[in-house]
């Protein structure tokens, strides 16, 4: 019964949700369309060589026009076509990072938050010491460490979120915990791990997902910021943060070159910003207010 | 309060051992030997084996962690790989710059941000609350490297309204040269009256200021505006509209002190975060703070002086938090049971 109303409640509330509130249906649509353009970038990229290591010398720096919308960068590939592939990078790192950070402190998170004692004694202080360095800086270390990479780029960034959502899941699955249906499964003879599994987790996901909404944003731009700094993806991969980088020295001259994939980044990050404010508005009657 | 005290600074002085004993791991994840780093490709091996010999490379791993951690306390936080100085010296001279870039920010966050989260909750719902929610939201959202880019072409060196890159005019250090106090630029030229240096760094400081007060400044209005929108549903403000003071008046006298508390200390918490997202605009505007010099130690897998940095920026988030708490604690009893 629980899981069925889990089932059914998000999608009518995102009905809900673009009546009431217009500019995260905006988001919603938005992120929606760079996902299609993201699984269809090979079909739909203009010159769908342009997005990895193709050069077309002839070609180099055009300005915006009809044959290429976003122009051309130095060494004469589309720049559209860049971006469209740069959004594969970008959402499958922001997928693989928000995966791998939800599995990881969900788990913990429910296990401190259920058990309590020292176990969460134990993870709440090894998750203060995860965030006393901001995201940027502790995958900045973990990149330069480690040899610059998409698969850097995630395991540095994920290791670093985690302990958001360990710490969100732990105080919503300690409320949880003291509702009256956790004691009466107690009193059944459920075991601990059944009535974690069964009746606490699915109940404590609610502000997970609203959290990994507002979260998209935030990897991604670390994600860009990495790869301007040079420790993630490398040529000739299609990535906005090292598009910019790569056509940085030309903004004055030739500002196509830089401005488009920047752009990418603004309305993505600005797509799933909107969309999670939007939901936590709409799921969360505490923080009504807005 | 003494026990609240006590507790509290029992628990940030366990996260500083962590974030301490967390870098380092990181920095002994390095998969090349630091040795070779530092003797070079060409050093003999006993050149190598003397550079083993002074990072205590051949010893145990906790006796490796046990030496870090004596040194750190002792003031001496390694040698850099590519400035051969001091680490800690490094980071006295370049903090202060970072300092003054992110405290210069911050300050600017706070005179947009709360008259924009005042407007929005005035007007809520309507077109002032819709156009101020996008742009605080646009503002968190923008990649700070590229708003840094584009504001440096546009502002610097299409209009040439602001000086393009770094900290001040360096033909000055010729004709008013600076006396050297805190190393905060702004404060030494002011203090002092070095006319000429303090109006060239506070023209260099606008654009890289900006660029980095966006997100802290998107923050404070949206947090401005939530805790005004609370504020003015209590029963105080309702009683002062009973009154016959206007919504404005409500909001500005009655609403606005209380509601200043969450964005003072949303302040202390974007402090750490600012100065980091500090790193890329000085990378821009060739500022010479922490952010170039980790910048210059990213290009040479310099680690003792990125762990260097990465604890200075976690001790000051620990440092910042802990203030916030103790200052919360002060002022608002319930805050001490938590």
């Amino acid at each position: 019964m629980t899981t069925l109303a889990l089932r059914r409640t998000p999608l009518r509330r995102l009905g809900d949700l673009a009546r009431a509130d217009v500019l995260a249906a905006v988001g919603l649509v938005v992120l929606v369309l760079i996902v299609l353009a993201a699984l269809l970038a090979p079909w739909i990229a203009p010159y769908p060589d342009d997005g990895g290591a193709a050069t077309h010398p002839a070609e180099a720096l055009l300005p915006p026009g009809g044959d290429h919308w976003f122009g051309t960068d130095q060494v004469g590939r589309d720049v559209l076509s860049r971006v469209l592939f740069g959004a594969r990078t970008s959402l499958f790192i922001a997928a693989a990072v928000l995966v791998v950070a939800a599995v990881a402190g969900v788990a913990l998170g429910v296990v401190a938050g259920y058990a309590g004692g020292w176990a969460r004694d134990v993870i709440m202080r090894i998750t203060d010491v995860f965030l006393a360095f901001p995201a940027l800086l502790l995958s900045l270390a973990l990149a330069v460490v480690l040899q610059p990479s998409v698969t850097t780029v995630v395991v540095a960034i994920a290791v670093t979120w985690w302990p958001w959502y360990a710490r969100l899941t732990a105080s919503v699955a300690a409320s949880v915990g003291r509702r009256g249906y956790i004691d009466a499964a107690r009193c059944l003879g459920v075991p601990a791990p059944l009535i974690i599994v069964r009746h606490v987790l699915p109940n404590s996901l609610t502000p997970v997902l609203v959290q990994l909404s507002l979260d998209g944003g935030g990897v991604i731009l670390t994600a860009a910021a990495l790869s301007y700094l040079g420790l993630g993806a490398h040529e000739p991969t299609a990535e906005w943060g090292l598009m910019v980088e790569q056509g940085q020295t030309l903004f004055t001259t030739d500002w196509w070159v830089v401005t488009f994939p920047g752009l990418a980044i603004l309305v993505t990050a600005f797509a799933f910003n909107v969309l999670g404010e939007g939901l936590r508005a709409s799921l969360d009657p505490h923080r009504r207010p807005r | 309060m003494a026990r609240y005290l006590a507790r509290r600074l029992g628990q940030a002085a366990l996260v500083v051992a962590g974030v301490i004993a967390l870098t380092f791991v990181v920095t002994r994840l390095v998969p090349g030997d630091p040795a070779v780093a530092y003797a070079g490709p060409k050093a003999s091996p006993a050149e190598l084996a003397a550079a083993r010999a002074r990072f205590g490379l051949d010893d145990s791993v906790p006796a490796q962690l046990l030496a870090y951690v004596r040194d750190l306390l002792s003031g001496d936080w390694g040698t850099s790989l590519h400035t051969r100085r001091p680490v800690a010296l490094d980071l006295a001279t370049a903090f202060p710059a970072s300092l003054e870039l992110v405290g210069a920010a911050l300050l600017a966050a706070v005179v947009i941000g709360v008259p924009v989260g005042g407007l929005a909750a005035r007007h809520r719902g309507r077109g002032p609350d819709l156009g101020v929610r996008v742009c605080s939201v646009l503002a968190v959202s923008v990649p700070v490297f590229w708003l840094a880019l584009a504001v440096q072409t546009v502002f610097a060196s299409n209009l040439g309204w602001f000086p393009v890159a770094g900290e001040y005019d360096n033909a000055l250090d010729a004709t008013s040269p600076l006396h050297v106090y805190t190393n905060i630029t702004v404060v030494d030229a002011a203090i002092t009256g070095n006319w000429p240096m303090l109006t060239s760094t506070l023209s260099h400081l606008v654009l890289p200021a900006l660029v980095v007060a966006a997100y802290p400044a998107g923050l404070i209005a949206q947090m401005t505006r939530a805790a005004l929108i609370e504020e003015a549903g209590h029963d105080h403000a309702r009683m002062a509209r009973a009154l016959g003071f206007g919504e404005t008046a409500v909001l500005t006298r009655f609403a606005l002190r209380p509601a200043l508390n969450p964005v003072l200390s949303l302040i202390a918490l974007v402090f750490a975060y600012s100065v980091v997202n500090g790193f890329l605009v000085e990378a821009v505007f060739n500022w010479p703070g922490l952010g170039r010099y980790a910048a210059d130690s990213i290009r040479s897998l310099d680690t003792p002086a990125i762990a260097g940095v990465t604890l200075l920026v976690a001790l000051l988030y620990v440092l910042a938090n802990l203030v916030v708490d103790l200052f919360q604690g002060v002022i608002d009893p319930r805050a001490r049971a938590r």
